[in-house]
């Protein structure tokens, strides 16, 4: 039912949203996990209080979360042409999602390093640990099942938000969808790319939730 | 060992509250190798003493010496490194889910920076000792309570402290449990050496293990001394509502129903007798009976073990001449026996003559 041509168009749109997805997801938890760490432990009460950072940075965070994708992805055409050289194409698309993938992924990450029993956290300072080394085997490691889940949550928006860059020749599975299956009236394309992401949204999750499990020893059997 | 010297702790005004003093020029020594207990009820400062000892709160005014050093006086990186050697334990474990028992106890020698083969020559044989050899590998979540607990002392004696300081480390565990904690502490002090300072609300734990007690109330020091001398004369209200449970210096209300403050006509007077020591088993009552010829009815009578002394205590209504009495009390008191009126007796149906 669909033609070579087409199916090896699909081919190549799933992996450009593949790419797109991935590389957005890993530089926007490279750079959006420090700062959710940073803004957990200067919190009010926190380890590392400061509140100044914490309302610059939150502040900052915020504009950006509140900010419609679409929107933001035209709006800093300027500079993803500075960093992509282009404003059109799967590496410029790359621009704006890790733009948006950053601060969402800093909240996922602020909100699970805070759920951290602060029991833990007394306890490493009464072993004389210091703020870093408190983050690094307390904070992080105990959070980590959560955070998984949070960066799961975070890939599959990233998915949908992939799609949405098509409306600006960002191509990948959303760009084919609007081209071939609305413009061209071809409706078993617009379906097969659904089904494409349907599955990408399923395996992501599915991964997502297994590691977590895999991470949490809180639920053990005794 | 530990010095606390006039610590006062006042937390700012929040909301709508004023400023609350949890401590008010709070004043203790803490000799080494002891078991300290402080006792108080929920809101007293316990807490916020326990844990000005390794400044995990600092005092708002006030010294706390720790091993000769004045933590008070220490700079972050100094205060970390003297924390190396003041263990602590806590009500609800705070064991790191994501490891396990190994990797728990593991942990403050790794912020120390040991090696890794060090780490495992210090971490096995503490397994040892608090029996859970055979649950290195396992995560908290899969063990009881006081195993939880066990780990959290293995994992407090890690770095070899001097100090060992409890919070509430039996308060959520079943009584079983824990009198087991209780002995691996008492046994811990002893074989170690180590000076422990707990805080708790269950008078039980006081007696069990202590070497001295003090008594907190409303961020104050009340009463302070050695556990048998707290149990044995109790002066403050507070205290006394501690220890009588245990002791059971209270009598059943009967008894109380025929008390009256003054003496009255046809009435006796009441006393409790503290035995102590190794007077708990001379044969006093005999002795008074024939020596003044009066007659003293038992109303109620007990024997504990404090710290392993024996302790009992007495209630006799005193029937005869009141110059016979008299002379009877002086002789208990000239003896160091404790000698208490609780009041005067008016006649009922429930004597039993001696």
């Amino acid at each position: 039912m669909l033609s070579p041509e087409i199916i090896a168009l699909l081919f190549k749109a799933t992996l450009d949203t593949l790419h797109m997805v991935a590389v957005s997801g890993l530089l926007g938890t490279l750079i959006g996990l420090p700062i959710g760490v940073a803004l957990a432990v200067t919190g009010k009460g926190e380890l590392l209080q400061s509140l100044t950072f914490n309302r610059v940075f939150g502040a900052v965070v915020n504009v950006t979360r509140s900010t419609p994708f679409i929107i933001l992805v035209v709006a800093i055409i300027p500079f993803t042409r500075l960093i992509a050289g282009t404003s059109i194409g799967t590496s410029a698309a790359i621009v704006p999602l890790t733009v948006a993938a950053i601060p969402f992924i800093a909240r996922i990450v602020e909100g699970s390093v805070r759920e951290v029993d602060r029991g833990l956290i007394e306890a490493a300072q009464a072993m004389g640990a210091t703020p870093f080394q408190i983050i690094r085997k307390v904070l992080l490691p105990e959070a980590l099942s959560s955070i998984t889940l949070g960066l799961t949550l975070a890939a599959v928006s990233l998915i949908g938000y992939s799609a949405m860059v098509g409306a600006v020749g960002g191509g990948g599975l959303g760009d084919l969808g609007i081209r071939y299956g609305y413009q061209r009236f071809l409706p078993e394309v617009m379906l097969a790319v659904v089904v494409v992401l349907v599955v990408l949204v399923q395996i992501v999750q599915s991964a997502g939730d297994l590691l977590a499990r895999r991470f949490n020893k809180r639920n053990l059997k005794a | 060992m530990i010095t606390l010297e006039h610590i006062e702790k006042t937390y700012p005004a929040r909301g709508g509250g004023g400023a609350v003093t949890a401590l008010a020029d709070t004043s203790l020594t803490i000799e080494k190798g002891e078991i300290f207990g402080v006792i108080g009820r929920s809101g007293a400062g316990k807490s916020t003493l326990l844990r000005t000892i390794n400044l995990l709160e600092t005092p708002t005014r006030g010294k706390v010496w720790v091993d000769g050093v004045e933590m008070t006086a220490l700079k972050p990186a100094q205060l970390r490194e003297a924390r190396h050697s003041i263990g602590m334990i806590f009500q609800h474990f705070n064991l790191l889910s994501s490891r396990t028992v190994y990797d728990n106890v593991a942990l403050p020698l790794e912020l120390a920076g040991v090696p890794k083969a060090q780490i495992r020559e210090a971490v096995e044989p503490l397994l040892d000792l608090v029996g859970l050899s055979d649950k290195r590998d396992r995560y908290p979540a899969e063990l009881s309570g006081g195993q939880k607990q066990r780990v959290g002392i293995a994992r407090a004696l890690a770095s070899k402290p001097k100090v060992l300081l409890s919070d509430e480390a039996t308060s959520a565990l079943d009584p079983e449990t824990t009198e087991q904690i209780l002995h691996l502490l008492a046994d811990i002090n002893r074989r170690l050496g180590l000076t422990i300072v707990l805080i708790t609300h269950e008078i039980g734990v006081i007696k069990e293990i202590c070497h001295k007690v003090a008594v907190l109330d409303d961020g104050r020091v009340i009463e302070s001394g050695p556990v048998f001398d707290i149990f044995a004369h109790p002066q403050s209200e507070v205290t006394r509502s501690f220890v009588d449970p245990v002791i059971n210096r209270g009598l059943p209300d009967s008894l109380k129903d025929r008390l009256i403050p003054q003496p009255a006509a046809e009435s006796n007077p009441v006393l409790r007798i503290t035995f102590t020591g190794e007077r708990a088993t001379s044969p006093v009552i005999s002795l008074l009976s024939r020596k003044f010829n009066i007659d003293l009815n038992i109303w109620h009578g007990q024997i504990d073990e404090i710290q392993g002394a024996p302790f009992g205590t007495l209630v006799v209504e005193v029937v005869g001449p009141p110059n016979a009495i008299e002379a009877a009390v002086s002789l208990l008191k000239v003896n160091n026996l404790g000698v208490e009126v609780l009041g005067h007796a008016v006649p009922g149906n429930h004597r039993v003559a001696v």
